[in-house]
């Protein structure tokens, strides 16, 4: 074996500190594990603020999100190494024509707050996420369910001064209760991607209480059915979970308590988890990743892995100057992904080389002809376009670190073009969002997508297809449309995914957006944790966790 | 006494005003809609937009919004924030955290930094006064958040001594590392100030009187001299609480504290202005009432000084 003198030197620092961090570890847990017996453990675990009441179809951020996810354990569940999804409190998902579902539940599971989990709470909870007056935001998620129309209205001028009218009905026409464990979903059309959906946390069952005490005093509050219940949320400090004794849809959880300490600042998490203050953060601060020093202090506590998200470059077609597919392939071919995922994320994200992320189920790898790097082609298609006259901006929000590569990826396109690109910062997140969602972004911009349920359906119809709930550039190709269209209603998953992959290719021609990287995670975990694996979305799965 | 008291209260009212209109049309100008980066890089559905910006009454025009808030306020309602927890309860934990942890702060400051300012300004130019004059020129030049992070590595991760972040419980102990990075530009400012007072008033004619009479030295120094050089260290103590609570973000992030700086931070960053009025209406009124106490205060430590 040849080992390089630097290689060499690292890997004996590596021991050394290794041996220094074991040797250290004995004297420091004193808080959680005191002599108690494993299974009656506590772990703390980093969290954020959630942004809104921890009510399942109303919560988007990863703060909440993750909670929710803890608390909640739905009809179907995705497996932690991405594959396809499980039933879990489904005893069967029925369908002979991908339109009508038939849904039998789990008899005699139960809710924290001990009543039985029945099939009304399922039709209760969606006809309340998808009712517009209630402004759950993630109510387009049961537009596939027949009479979702006449349940949620939208302002018919936009943003203008008139307001969504009255929906027709409270209730949507395709949810019918058969009795306590039955029931039947209608689509409106063909859907045979729609058992994958029903795991993402919008899908989640919700208890009586939830009706009778409205939904900002629930998400106080929450009631769920997962492997934990809640028990105390203390704002800015922590959330307080532990296990829930009558779980019986999988394995029972190993430890008892869980803590989620809110940070506000990850180099203080990154401290605690360091000298074994905190069992699991989800993502080490950018400052550790720089020459891999996150790996050093943790040693066989770091976790690297990779999450089904993507960083894109969207572009907005509504500019005209955007509009010629040759200009956009142009653009895309001369950044040379490699150099950024290298130089900048020191090797812990890869290069973009597919559309629809490859962890994802009916995702093909490397079908992003326009992501590879090609100075010379993409000199001759900017001249074929006629060039780019003016500034090309690159806007991002500046309160996430995405400075560094955005500016790294104008600098490329400046450098292979020879056209003024600057990467632009927007100060705030939500000044950008208003931005984009108002349509008025006069460059590229930053986008970044994170499947919600594993299926290459995900990546595609709410980014590329007309009218998708995510295509903020507005693209709009007919092929496109018609191939998603044929591709979600086709009668099985295997020949939904042939029709999406020709969707995609067309998308390839057109380059509406640029992906840049796949997303990577590095996490850690502490000393006190002997075992525990990630969800496929490289959340910490709880029921999982020993000590 | 009575009047001044009275004259000085009743001017709190009007500077009240003025700071909370003042930091709501702040807020209210922040560009942006709070709710649109709500949902992540999906973008939030219309309807949900709606519902929150009618429930938030941010449809209305400012004075309206503010008006509401100011009659909420006076029947003890602080509004809530997006999420729908009452801002009430946010202030009712964070702000003995932060208080806490700038009366740590204080305590420190004022204990270090006198003492080194009086034994330095009793014997100027010997190897103490070079060490203070050089440590507290290192002190103010370096920012909170260097001395903060390197302290926390050193003594957090590197010897293990305390532990990176605090606790909930927020003990004492826990809270002299970050009370001690708080306090350190502070600490060095009182040191010199009150090296300099002390320095000066070593010459002055009372001082020479006492000695003359024949006074035991600790009386001169303890009584005379350090009561009178006292007053711009106390005029620098009594602001500075107010500073350190309002100063606390970068500590608090650091060490992971639950305070109103972290708290005030979030809020402005996600626009939530009954939060950041709130916690600023208490910031204020701390303000306040230390400029008032220090201002009688000065009455109590130079014979002079009368209120009418």
């Amino acid at each position: 074996m040849r080992v390089s003198k630097r290689a060499s030197g690292a890997i004996a620092m590596g021991a050394a500190f290794a041996l220094i961090a074991s040797g250290c570890s004995s004297g420091n847990d004193d808080e959680g594990s005191s002599g108690a017996s494993s299974s009656d453990g506590a772990i703390v675990v980093d969290g954020t603020e959630p942004e809104n009441p921890l009510v399942p179809a109303n919560t988007t951020e990863t703060g909440g999100g993750k909670i929710i996810d803890w608390l909640w354990t739905g009809l179907v569940e995705y497996p932690n190494n991405g594959g396809a999804p499980q039933n879990a409190l489904a005893e069967s998902i029925e369908t002979t024509d991908s339109k009508v579902y038939k849904i039998k539940i789990k008899q005699n599971t139960k809710f924290h707050d001990g009543t039985v989990v029945k099939a009304k709470n399922f039709v209760d909870a969606w006809n309340w996420g998808a009712y517009s007056p209630n402004g759950a935001q993630n109510a387009s998620f049961f537009a596939d369910i027949a009479g979702f129309e006449d349940v949620n209205t939208s302002d018919p001028d936009g943003d203008g001064p008139k307001k969504a009218p009255e929906p027709k009905a409270k209730e949507m026409s395709g949810l019918k209760v058969v009795d306590d464990w039955n029931f039947e979903v209608t689509l409106a059309a063909p859907t045979a991607v729609f058992p994958t959906k029903l795991g993402y946390s919008t899908f989640m069952p919700l208890p009586d209480a939830f009706f009778s005490q409205g939904a900002e005093a629930f998400g106080k509050k929450p009631i769920g059915n997962g492997p934990v219940s809640f028990v105390s949320w203390e704002n800015n400090v922590a959330i307080k979970l532990t296990r829930f004794d009558d779980y019986n849809l999988r394995d029972k959880m190993k430890i008892k308590d869980v803590n989620v300490k809110i940070y506000q600042d990850d180099t203080a998490a990154y401290n605690d988890l360091v000298s074994n203050n905190l069992d699991f953060q989800q993502q080490v601060p950018v400052s550790s990743l720089a020459g891999d020093k996150w790996k050093a202090d943790l040693a066989d506590r770091a976790i690297p892995s990779t999450t089904p998200s993507t960083g894109i470059i969207a572009f907005p077609i509504y500019d005209k100057r955007f509009q010629n597919p040759k200009l956009r392939k142009a653009i895309s071919l001369s950044i040379n992904r490699q150099e950024i995922t290298d130089k900048i994320f020191f090797g812990n994200r890869k290069p973009a080389d597919s559309w629809a992320n490859p962890l994802t189920p009916g995702a093909k790898p490397g079908n992003c002809t326009a992501c590879q790097f090609k100075p010379d082609e993409a000199k001759a298609l900017l001249a074929e376009a006629g060039g780019f006259t003016g500034q090309l901006k690159m806007y991002y929000n500046a309160d996430a670190s995405h400075k560094d590569w955005m500016e790294a990826v104008a600098g490329q396109v400046k450098n292979t073009l020879g056209i003024d690109a600057v990467a632009v910062g927007v100060p705030t997140f939500a000044v950008f969002r208003q931005n984009i969602n108002a349509h008025k972004m006069d460059g590229a911009y930053r986008a970044g997508w994170q499947q919600d349920y594993p299926d290459v359906e995900n990546w595609v119809n709410p980014l590329y297809v007309t009218g998708g709930s995510s295509n903020d550039g507005l693209y709009s190709n007919p092929e496109v449309d018609a191939l998603a269209k044929q591709a979600s209603s086709a009668p099985s998953l295997e020949a939904s995914h042939e029709l999406f992959a020709k969707a995609v290719e067309k998308i390839d021609q057109d380059v509406p957006s640029m992906p840049i990287y796949f997303g990577g995670q590095q996490s850690g975990h502490s000393e006190k944790i002997k075992k525990m694996e990630l969800t496929n979305v490289g959340e910490l799965d709880i029921t999982s966790v020993e000590l | 006494m009575g009047r001044y008291l009275v004259r000085r209260l009743l001017q709190l009212v009007p500077v009240f005003i003025g700071t909370t209109l003042m930091i709501y049309l702040l807020v209210w100008k922040v560009p942006g809609d709070p709710f649109a980066g709500k949902c992540g890089d999906r973008g939030c559905p219309d309807n949900y937009r709606a519902m929150m910006t009618e429930k938030f009454q941010l449809d209305q025009p400012w004075f309206v919004q503010y008006a509401t808030y100011m009659k909420n306020l006076l029947q003890g309602d602080f509004g809530t924030t997006w999420s729908g927890r009452d801002v009430g309860e946010i202030i009712a934990i964070a702000y003995p955290n932060t208080l806490k942890l700038a009366l740590v702060a204080l305590v420190i400051e004022g204990v270090i930094g006198l003492t080194a300012g009086v034994l330095t300004g009793l014997r100027r130019n010997g190897f103490l006064d070079n060490l203070v004059l050089v440590s507290t020129l290192f002190l103010i030049a370096l920012p909170v958040f260097v001395v903060g992070f390197v302290l926390q590595w050193f003594f957090g991760v590197k010897l293990g001594i305390v532990k990176p972040t605090v606790s909930n419980e927020m003990r004492i102990t826990e809270l002299l590392l970050p009370g001690f990075v708080l306090g350190s530009a502070s600490m060095a400012y009182i040191a010199r100030v009150s090296r300099t007072s002390i320095a000066e008033n070593r010459r002055a004619d009372y001082v020479r009187t006492a000695i003359a009479k024949g006074l035991p030295m600790r009386r001169v120094v303890g009584i005379h001299l350090l009561r009178n050089s006292l007053i711009p260290v106390v005029t620098l103590l009594g602001t500075d609480l107010g500073a350190l609570m309002g100063g606390a973000i970068i500590t608090e992030g650091i060490f992971g504290i639950n305070g109103i700086g972290r708290t005030v931070l979030r809020a402005i960053v996600t626009k939530e202005s009954a939060t950041v009025v709130s916690i600023v209406v208490v910031l204020v009124l701390v303000y306040l009432v230390m400029n008032l106490l220090v201002d009688l205060l000065y009455a109590a430590l130079d014979p002079r000084i009368r209120y009418e």
